[in-house]
């Protein structure tokens, strides 16, 4: 670092860690500051942080949002709901998403560049117009129903919407760029010489796999499964438009308690216990991924 | 029965032919050495024993057994990489035990053989590290017991030295002969570098843009090629082109710019009025301050080049005929840029081939 002088290099420390004060750990604070008050009707909806009881100002925290949430089962439920479906989703994005970023890999040049651009090319229409569209496919008298009884393969719509399926469906369809990509770098990074080797010491294909490539694609797979699985687990537009009565899911919860119910300390107290469980795979897949990086 | 057999391979990569109609042999116990400029088509061939590309025509027979359409995992030969390719996600020992694993043998007898192969190359103390924990040498000895945990037939070694520096290349090399010697494995060496190939092969095969171009000991390679690209590429030489015309008693060649016509070797036998190129080495010629009793050519010292214990004289003699001479540099201090000076050599030295 020549010439950049002691607060240069205080800026450039700094700087990134003042963006995350003011626009991460700042509003994360004021919601765990909600998460403890009470719903009252009002602007803001909810109790202030000092209250005067005639004795002068006393603070007013309470935990009875958390007690709420432990006690009535539906949020346990909706976690839970959304802990699976966000786990089944990342699941099947590897399932599909790892044989596609494989095949792009082992192409080359131009080829390669259209296999790319056609993975990103969703992200050029907005999300919400995208899962409408899965609406008009999946819809009784829709796109696929129409098609599947115009060649009698089927007598009567399949329930193909508002269910379970429609929800995995739309997950594994918004999500899967995100695996296919990360999981593509780490396989075109993979030194193509290691797999001959392999195959030279008395690999089958079968074992070269298993033995070389998915142990040196681990970081990609890692990075790619959290790319999916969190964003998936806080979902709220897919279950709202692709679900059905039976889909609980703690990102619609949210909004319900926040839009619906307008009780914002309750819909923080959401929010806040989502976070925390969030933190404990993230940090335990970083901790994975900085092992890996280090080798 | 040769152990390898490569029976006219042919190999086209869009519509270039990297191996053209090559056959050689390799017998059994023998450092063989595949030796040609880059992109000369020895990798190709290489790689065709491994397994690695199949030839569009013609066969690969190792041990009497046509390999040519068998799959690499399943040939009696391993290779040592050029860049190693040694497993990153694995421990030395791993590595070395990989292909022993794919034969599922018992863990015992897994074990000890890559103490064995670990002691063969002196990397015991460093079994658990991995490979980047490790120098480029030590890379090098682990490849080369990865490739010989399995007891090929055939070792392919790809520029097994070129990764090193000079200094460690050489005892390398002498490493090298010295673990083939003990395990008696046939090796196949791929190299560019003719000392390398000079220096290790009890017998090389010299390609040049996927033909085979001679097949020898070192000794005959060296001292009699077929083809001025084989003369020129291995080692040095100084070439004149003429023709051979019946001297007095014996025929001699004659070069324009040449007023004497200058000696061939005995037992060259070659017909009056033939395009012929001599070529000599540069350890081969004669400087001499004044004119010599016998055969020599006039010459101007045009540069002097001092590599350590030997220098390398380069000299006109008639118009754009450069001659080039290696002398002790204590002999070299004798002469000076701009000097005239009489070359001349033994006509047997001198190296005849037809155009």
């Amino acid at each position: 670092m020549i010439g950049i002088g002691r607060i240069g290099r205080l800026m450039l420390v700094g700087l990134p860690f003042l963006w995350l004060a003011l626009f991460f750990l700042l509003p994360l604070l004021i919601i765990v500051r909600i998460s403890l008050a009470e719903s009252v009707v009002g602007i803001p909806p909810y109790t202030p942080l000092f209250l005067n009881d005639g004795n002068g100002l006393r603070l007013h925290l309470t935990l009875a949002n958390f007690a709420l949430l432990a006690e009535d089962d539906l949020y346990l439920r909706a976690y839970i709901g959304s802990l699976g479906n966000a786990a089944l989703a990342t699941v099947l994005c590897l399932l599909i998403g790892y044989p596609i970023a494989y095949a792009i890999a082992r192409t080359r040049g131009a080829q390669r560049q259209l296999l790319l651009f056609l993975v990103v090319l969703p992200f050029w229409t907005s999300f919400l117009i995208r899962v409408y569209a899965w609406i008009a496919i999946l819809k009784p008298n829709g796109l696929l129903n129409n098609f599947l009884m115009g060649l009698k393969l089927i007598a009567a719509p399949l329930p193909l919407l508002n269910n379970q399926f429609s929800v995995e469906l739309g997950l594994v369809y918004s999500y899967l760029p995100f695996m296919i990509l990360p999981v593509y770098g780490s396989l075109s990074a993979l030194d193509e010489t290691l797999l001959e080797a392999a195959a030279d010491l008395g690999a089958r294909p079968l074992r070269v796999f298993c033995g070389v490539i998915l142990p040196l694609t681990l970081p990609g797979i890692a990075a790619g499964s959290l790319l999916v699985f969190i964003p998936a687990i806080g979902e709220f537009v897919i279950p709202d438009l692709l679900g059905g009565p039976d889909t609980l899911m703690i990102g619609k919860v949210l909004w319900d308690e926040f839009f619906n119910n307008r009780d914002w300390p309750m819909a923080s107290a959401v929010a806040v216990v989502l976070v925390a469980a969030l933190a404990i795979p993230i940090i335990a897949a970083q901790r994975f991924l900085e092992r890996e990086r280090a080798v | 029965m040769p152990l390898l057999e490569i029976v006219q391979a042919s190999k086209h990569f869009a519509r270039t032919a990297a191996v053209e109609g090559v056959s050689l042999t390799v017998e059994r116990g023998e450092l063989f050495a595949l030796l040609g400029p880059s992109g000369c088509g020895k990798t190709t061939l290489l790689r065709m024993v491994a397994g690695f590309e199949v030839p569009d025509k013609g066969r690969i027979v190792i041990d009497g057994v046509d390999v040519t359409a068998t799959p690499p995992y399943a040939r009696p030969v391993n290779m040592m990489f050029q860049s190693y390719a040694l497993f990153p996600h694995m421990s030395v020992a791993d590595n070395i035990a990989f292909g022993l694993r794919q034969e599922r043998m018992d863990r015992r007898r897994l074990a000890s053989r890559v103490d064995e192969m670990l002691a063969l190359v002196q990397m015991s103390n460093y079994a658990r590290r991995r490979p980047h924990e490790l120098s480029g040498g030590q890379r090098q000895r682990v490849a080369l017991a990865r490739a010989l945990a399995k007891m090929p037939k055939l070792l392919l070694l790809d520029e097994p030295l070129a990764a090193l520096d000079r200094k460690l290349r050489a005892e390398t090399r002498l490493e090298l002969i010295g673990i083939q010697e003990r395990v008696g494995t046939t090796f196949l060496v791929v190299t560019h570098d003719q000392e390398e190939a000079l220096g290790m092969a009890s017998r090389l095969a010299v390609m040049n843009q996927g033909r085979l171009m001679q097949i020898g000991s070192p000794a005959e390679i060296y001292e009699r090629p077929h083809s001025q690209f084989v003369a020129d590429f291995v080692g040095e030489v100084s070439l004149f082109e003429g023709k051979v015309t019946a001297g007095s008693n014996k025929p001699a060649l004659a070069v324009t710019g040449f007023e004497q016509p200058l000696p061939l070797p005995c037992g060259a036998d070659l017909p009056e009025g033939a395009s012929v190129i001599l070529a000599v080495r540069p350890e081969k010629l004669v400087l001499s301050l004044s004119k010599p009793a016998g055969f020599a050519i006039a010459a101007t010292v045009s540069s002097i080049g001092y590599l350590g214990g030997n220098s390398i004289i380069n000299l006109t003699a008639a118009p754009g005929q450069v001659l080039k001479v290696k002398l002790a540099s204590a002999m070299a201090s004798r002469f000076a840029r701009g000097m005239t000076v009489w070359a001349s050599w033994l006509p047997n030295d001198g190296m005849a081939m037809t155009q």
